[in-house]
């Protein structure tokens, strides 16, 4: 803290000055956590997407994502399991030995996918049919054991908390606009069986998007699933190299101008 | 003045890509005229509109590639993987399976690989599988030959089912497919299956008018129409001879066996070889330069298993005819297949790496 340093000529200036300093070391402190926060928010939903760049957890992104209703209770479970497991591993950080902490982190995210399966059959039991064995499944999703291992394990519970909300949201995000893909080339519905998650209310949600004489089945099958993702990727990173693109262009100019600066 | 000096091979071989494929189409040509023959204007129609789909398709994904357009898009492979789907599938199948399945075998499963050469799967027989795998009552729509169909099935009447389902006087394509006598035709191999499943013997079942005197009714003639083709392509030397010939052999041997053991529940080697896709598969689509094997032994190799293949899926599988599965199978082995069967190389001793 500069205040330490600082010339003690009187005590007037020097509170002053100690406030001051400590105003802005508190903004700077602010600015700092909210950088992070934006940080961890691009990472999540963008930067290092679950689905899209890690590709973790393919098996239930691929297979249960045949309606939007499916994926969509998926992508909840799978979040809530996720922010849960990250503040638990993250809370006991400091107690936990380094060479047993796979299986403590396997066991925290057993026991709440448990809680999640209890409370699904319970309050939704006709989406926890239909996820059928994906639910439980959801245990060895790779996304979340290794948000624990690389990030909970190492952070503040706040951050980790905010971490896995991030990366839920961005996994639930992929599966849900895979769940649409395959839902309307498949069937030509949106939110067919949205009451299964919602109640009987949410039967009103099923959108007719186009009029199909018979299903698309390959677009319901795991097939189509590896290709629409494989289509979803391919976009993801014609972005990306489009906005690098931008940004080369951009810093070029940077230099021309630094030039007629150097010639002059 | 300078001499224009090359390295060897010095033989002159102007063989082109789109001579070739241009070779190849008219290879097909007697075959495309039996099915003509045999089953009316719905092959035709088909390759009509997948032809115009593929050069749609072809042009889209080639110039989002930036690729040269008038190069690429005349090079008549895609013509080619049309009119080869146009072949296969049912005669009265709706408009939409030509679209969908060529233009699933163009943009995705050709040139979302990198285009013609870089393929790991032959776009039509891909394209082919996808639309039997998603439709498949649409796929199972086939037409008894014309000779065994009550309804007149001209030109108008083809065009007319294949846009809207049923004819100018209002058959629907199930009244169309169905006999004088009530009974819904299938092909020979469909009919074998569902009657040797029901416990009838062979010799019952080919009573049954699709057959016909021989061993099926059309499809042998439209079967030796690809295989005088095919033969056409071995002369030219425009495909290797060793696929083909193992395959068919193949065949042979699996059926010769399972005949002689017991000829009651199983066909005999000339229905295997003269009935749904063999002679297309075996000179026309195993033979594919990009996605076969390469080296002859590779080429024997996987000729013998794509006979054996077809035998099984035929025999026990659940579709009737296994001609497209096969292949791709193959197409999927053919790089292991090579890997192992590398000619030796000039000079080197066996063994030597």
């Amino acid at each position: 803290m500069s205040n330490e340093i600082a010339p003690q000529n009187s005590d007037e200036t020097d509170i002053a000055d100690n406030a001051n300093d400590l105003a802005i070391a508190a903004a700077a402190h602010k600015a700092e956590r909210k950088a992070e926060y934006k940080e961890l928010a691009v990472q999540g939903l963008w930067k290092n997407n679950p689905g899209l760049v890690q590709l973790l957890g393919l098996c239930p992104l691929l297979a249960v994502t045949s309606t939007v209703t499916n994926a969509l209770g998926l992508g909840l479970a799978t979040m809530l399991v996720l922010i849960c497991s990250n503040i638990t591993v993250s809370a006991i950080r400091h107690w936990v030995p380094k060479e047993i902490r796979i299986p403590i982190f396997v066991l925290i995210i057993a026991a709440f996918v448990t809680c999640v399966q209890l409370l699904m059959n319970a309050f939704a039991y006709g989406i926890y049919q239909s996820l059928g064995i994906f639910l439980p499944l959801i245990v060895t999703n790779c996304a979340i054991i290794g948000r624990a291992e690389a990030y909970a394990s190492k952070n503040p519970v706040k951050q980790s908390a905010f971490d896995g909300l991030m990366m839920g949201l961005g996994f639930a995000i992929i599966l849900l606009l895979l769940g649409a893909i395959r839902e309307i080339l498949g069937q030509g519905t949106l939110f067919d069986g949205a009451n299964l998650l919602f109640g009987e209310w949410a039967s009103v949600l099923r959108v007719e998007v186009m009029q199909l004489d018979s299903q698309f089945l390959l677009a319901i099958l795991p097939p189509g699933a590896f290709i629409a993702m494989g289509i979803l990727i391919a976009l993801k990173n014609a972005i990306d190299n489009y906005l690098k693109a931008r940004k080369v262009v951009d810093t070029e100019q940077v230099i021309e101008r630094v030039r007629v600066n150097f010639d002059s | 003045m300078a001499f224009w000096i090359a390295s060897s091979p010095h033989n002159h071989n102007h063989t082109k890509t789109p001579n070739l494929m241009r070779l190849v189409m008219y290879a097909t040509l007697p075959g495309v005229i039996a099915q003509w023959y045999f089953f009316g204007w719905g092959n035709l129609i088909h390759i009509g509109l997948a032809m115009a789909t593929a050069l749609i398709c072809e042009f889209t994904v080639l110039s989002l590639r930036k690729k040269p357009i008038s190069h690429e898009l005349f090079d008549g492979s895609a013509l080619l993987t049309a009119l080869l789907i146009g072949i296969c599938l049912p005669a009265l199948a709706p408009w939409w399976i030509s679209v969908i399945g060529t233009m699933f075998a163009i943009v995705i499963v050709k040139q979302l690989y990198g285009g013609l050469g870089h393929n790991p799967f032959n776009p039509a027989m891909a394209g082919y599988v996808v639309l039997l795998v998603s439709f498949p009552l649409q796929m199972t729509l086939w037409q008894p030959p014309l000779t065994l169909v009550a309804v007149d099935l001209n030109f108008t009447n083809t065009l007319t089912t294949i846009l809207t389902g049923f004819t100018v006087e209002g058959y629907s394509v199930e009244q169309v497919r169905t006999s004088i006598d009530g009974f819904t035709m299938a092909t020979p191999l469909d009919t074998l299956k569902t009657n040797t499943g029901l416990g009838l013997t062979v010799l019952e079942s080919i009573k049954n008018p699709v057959f016909g005197d021989n061993f099926a009714l059309g499809w042998e003639w439209v079967n030796a129409g690809f295989l005088l083709g095919g033969l056409f392509l071995i002369a030219k030397k425009a495909i290797a001879w060793q696929t083909p010939i193992s395959f068919l052999i193949s065949l042979f041997i699996c059926s010769f066996i399972s005949y002689s053991l017991s000829p009651d529940s199983s066909a005999s080697t000339m229905f295997h070889w003269f009935s749904g896709a063999t002679m297309l598969g075996a000179f026309f689509i195993l033979t594919d330069p990009v996605t076969g094997a390469t080296s002859n032994k590779g080429r024997i190799i996987v000729g013998l298993l794509a006979g054996l293949l077809v035998y099984l899926i035929r025999t026990s599988g659940g579709f009737p005819d296994g001609v497209a599965f096969a292949i791709l199978l193959c197409n999927m082995s053919a790089p292991l297949i090579d890997q192992y069967t590398r000619p030796r190389t000039y000079g080197h001793l066996k063994g030597d790496k």
